[in-house]
C-alpha cells in the first residue's frame, strides 16, 4: 500500500516536470505566432531596444527594456496583409524557397532509395569503405564544404553571369530560353545539385534497409521477383515511414538554409525567404513575425501529416522481426 | 549441381545490380563533395592559388600558431563535449518518463517537436528578446534583486548556445528513443518483472542494452546537429562575438570571407581528420554493442 502511494507521488512529480518542460519548449513557437498579430509600432516599441540602427526620432517611443509579450495590446492582421497582399516581394521569396527545397528533398530521397538499396545488399570491403566515406562527408559542417562547393560551382559555370561556357553556351545559342532565365536556372542548380547528392539521407535509409530480414528477400526470390521488384515492391513499402521522416528532416534543413544562397547566388532576387528572414532584424522587424509564421505553414502541415511516421520512423519500420 | 550454378549466376547478377545502384550517387558525391575535397587537401599544401608552390606543412604550422584558430577549436570542443552527451541523456530520460505516463503522450510529443517547425531566423528573434541585456531573463533576475547578466556578450553566452542546441534537438532524439523503447521485446521485461527485478535493474540491465544501438545513432546524429547549430549561433551573436563564443565555424566563415584559402583548407583538413577518428571510434563501438544485443 505504502509503495503504491509512493509511486503515485513520484508519477505526479514526473507529470508536473514533463508539463513544465513541454510548455518551455513550445513557448518560443507560441511567442512567434502571438507576436505576428501585433501592430508594427507595438513590436518596435517592445523590441526596438534590440536594434541599434533605429533612427533617432523613432527612438523616443521605444522603451529601454525589451518586453516579452504574449498578448498583443490590439490584435491585428495588418502584418499579414502587408506580407501577403501589399508587397509581392515576400511571396516571390517564398516561391524561391519552394523551388529550391522541393526538388532537393524529392531527388535526394530518390537517390537515397537506390543507393541505400545498393549498400544494404551484398556488402564488400570496398562498399563498406565507401559508406564510411559517406558518413564522414555527412559530418562535415557546411563551412568545410564551402570552398569545394564554390570551386565546383565555378568550374561548372554556375557562377558566371554570362552563358559563355559548355552546355550553357549551347543552351543560349539554341534560343529556347532567355539568357536571364538560364542565369537564374544556373544559380538555382548550384544549390540544388549538391543538395540532391548530400549523403545524409543515404546514411539514415541504409540503416533502416539493413534491418530488413534476408528471409523477405529470399521469399520474394522464390516467387520469381527480380532485384528491381525486390527494391520497389518490398524494400520501398517497408521504408515508407522512414522515407517520410527523412524527407521531413531534409526539407526542414534546406527550408532554413542561409549560407549556401548567400555565397552561391549572386542575384539576391533569387534568395529564399529564409535568407531574408535572417536579415530582417536589420530591416523591418515589425513584419518579422508574420513572415516567420507564413514561412512556418509548410512545416506545420508536414508535421500534421507526418508526425506518426516520424514516431514510427527511422529506427524501425513495421513489425518485421517477430 | 546445375541448379547450384544457376544460383551462382543469379547471385552475380544481383551483385552487379546492387553495385550499379550506388553508381549515380557515387558520381554525384565525387563531383560535388569528394573531388572538391581533394582540391581542398591540395590547397592546404601550397603557398597560394597562383604560384602553386608546394610548401609541405607550412600552412598547418601557421594554423597551429594562429590564436583565433586555437580559441575557436577549444570553444567548439567545449561546446560539443557538453552539448552532445546532454542531447543524448535528456531525451532518453524524457522518453522513459513519457513511456510511464501515457496520458497526453502525443500532445507532449508535439510540444517537444515544435522547435523543428519554427523557421530558424524568426525563433532567433525570440531568443534575443529573452536573453537581451534588458530582456526577459534579466528583468526577472532584477525583480528578485539579482544583478543582470550580459547573456549574449559574455562567456555566459555558451550557456545560451547549449540551451538553444538542446531546445532544438531534444524533441527528435526523444522520439527516436521512444520508438526504440517500444521495440524492446515485451516478454523479456515480463520475465524480469516476474523474477522481481527492480525498475532500476530493468532499465540499466535490459533496456539500456537494447537501446545501445539507438544511443550510438542519436550520438552521431547529435554530433552532426552540433555543427549545424552554427546557423542559430551566428544569427544570435553575429560574426565576431566575444572570445569565449568564437567557434570553429566562425573562424572558417571569416577566413572564407577574407579569401585566405590556404588557412581555411588546412583548418578543414584538420577538422576532417578529427571527425574521422571520432566516427571510427563510434562505428567500432557500434559494431561491438550491436553484436552484444543480437546474442
Amino acid at each position: 500500500m505504502k509503495a503504491k502511494k509512493k509511486t503515485l507521488v513520484f508519477n505526479m512529480i514526473l507529470t508536473v516536470f514533463i508539463c513544465v518542460s513541454a510548455i518551455l519548449f513550445i513557448m518560443p513557437t507560441v511567442l512567434t505566432i502571438a507576436n505576428s498579430f501585433m501592430t508594427s509600432s507595438e513590436i518596435s516599441a517592445n523590441y526596438g531596444a534590440m536594434l541599434g540602427n533605429m533612427s533617432s526620432e523613432k527612438k523616443v517611443f521605444i522603451s529601454e527594456n525589451v518586453n516579452l509579450k504574449f498578448i498583443p495590446d490590439k490584435a491585428t492582421v495588418s502584418q499579414y496583409k502587408e506580407v501577403l497582399f501589399k508587397n509581392p516581394e515576400y511571396l516571390f521569396k517564398f516561391w524561391n524557397s519552394v523551388i529550391l527545397t522541393v526538388p532537393i528533398t524529392l531527388f535526394q530521397l530518390a537517390v537515397a532509395v537506390l543507393t541505400s538499396y545498393g549498400f544494404s545488399r551484398y556488402n564488400g570491403k570496398v562498399k563498406n569503405l565507401i559508406f564510411f566515406v559517406y558518413i564522414i562527408l555527412m559530418l562535415m559542417p557546411y563551412q568545410v564544404t564551402l570552398v569545394p562547393n564554390y570551386l565546383v560551382a565555378d568550374k561548372l559555370g554556375f557562377l558566371e553571369e554570362i552563358n559563355n561556357t559548355g552546355i550553357w553556351r549551347t543552351l543560349s545559342e539554341m534560343k529556347i530560353m532567355e539568357d536571364t532565365t538560364i542565369i537564374s536556372l544556373k544559380q538555382r542548380l548550384a544549390i540544388i545539385l549538391p543538395g540532391i547528392f548530400s549523403p545524409f539521407s543515404v546514411f539514415l535509409l541504409t540503416k533502416v534497409m539493413r534491418r530488413i530480414p534476408v528471409s523477405y528477400v529470399e521469399a520474394a526470390k522464390l516467387d520469381g521477383a527480380n532485384e528491381w521488384q525486390i527494391m520497389t515492391q518490398i524494400f520501398l513499402p517497408l521504408c515508407k515511414s522512414a522515407l517520410v521522416s527523412i524527407g521531413m528532416l531534409v526539407f526542414i534543413d534546406y527550408w532554413n538554409m542561409v549560407e549556401q544562397p548567400i555565397i552561391l547566388m549572386k542575384d539576391s532576387e533569387l534568395h529564399p525567404l529564409s535568407v531574408f528572414l535572417s536579415q530582417i532584424n536589420t530591416g523591418d522587424i515589425g513584419l518579422a513575425f508574420a513572415v516567420g509564421v507564413v514561412y512556418m505553414i509548410p512545416t506545420i502541415l508536414m508535421f500534421l501529416y507526418g508526425e506518426d511516421y516520424l514516431v514510427e520512423g527511422i529506427t524501425y519500420s513495421g513489425g518485421i522481426k517477430g | 549441381m546445375k541448379k547450384n550454378s544457376k544460383n551462382q549466376c543469379g547471385r552475380r547478377g544481383e551483385k552487379i545490380f546492387s553495385n550499379a545502384c550506388i553508381v549515380p550517387s557515387l558520381v554525384g558525391v565525387l563531383i560535388f563533395f569528394l573531388i572538391p575535397f581533394g582540391i581542398v587537401v591540395y590547397y592546404s599544401f601550397i603557398n597560394n592559388t597562383i604560384a602553386k608552390e608546394f610548401v609541405q606543412l607550412d600552412n598547418y604550422k601557421a594554423l597551429m600558431k594562429n590564436t583565433a584558430f586555437i580559441t575557436a577549436s577549444k570553444n567548439t570542443a567545449f561546446f560539443s563535449v557538453i552539448a552532445v552527451p546532454l542531447a543524448v541523456v535528456i531525451p532518453l530520460g524524457l522518453a522513459v518518463i513519457l513511456e510511464r505516463n501515457i496520458m497526453g503522450k502525443s500532445i507532449f510529443r508535439t510540444f517537444f517537436l515544435s522547435p523543428l517547425m519554427v523557421p530558424t531566423a524568426s525563433v532567433v528573434l525570440v531568443w534575443q528578446v529573452i536573453f537581451h541585456n534588458h530582456g526577459t531573463v534579466n528583468q526577472i533576475i532584477e525583480k528578485f534583486g539579482g544583478t543582470p547578466v550580459s547573456w549574449l556578450e559574455s562567456s555566459h553566452g555558451m550557456f545560451v548556445i547549449i540551451l538553444m542546441f538542446l531546445w532544438k534537438n531534444i524533441g527528435y532524439n526523444m522520439i527516436l528513443f521512444m520508438s526504440a523503447l517500444g521495440g524492446i521485446p515485451k516478454d523479456i521485461l515480463e520475465v524480469a518483472e516476474l523474477e522481481g527485478a527492480s525498475r532500476a535493474y530493468q532499465f540499466f540491465h535490459i533496456k539500456l542494452r537494447y537501446l545501445s544501438p539507438t544511443i550510438l545513432f542519436v550520438l552521431i546524429l547529435s554530433l552532426i546537429n552540433s555543427f549545424k547549430i552554427f546557423r542559430e549561433i551566428y544569427l544570435l551573436i553575429g560574426d565576431y562575438p566575444v572570445d569565449r563564443l568564437y567557434m570553429l565555424q566562425h573562424f572558417m566563415n571569416n577566413t572564407f570571407n577574407s579569401l585566405d584559402y590556404q588557412k581555411l583548407s588546412a583548418a578543414a583538413v584538420l577538422f576532417s581528420l578529427v571527425m574521422i577518428v571520432i566516427i571510427a571510434v563510434l562505428l567500432v563501438s557500434e559494431h561491438i554493442f550491436g553484436k552484444d544485443v543480437e546474442n
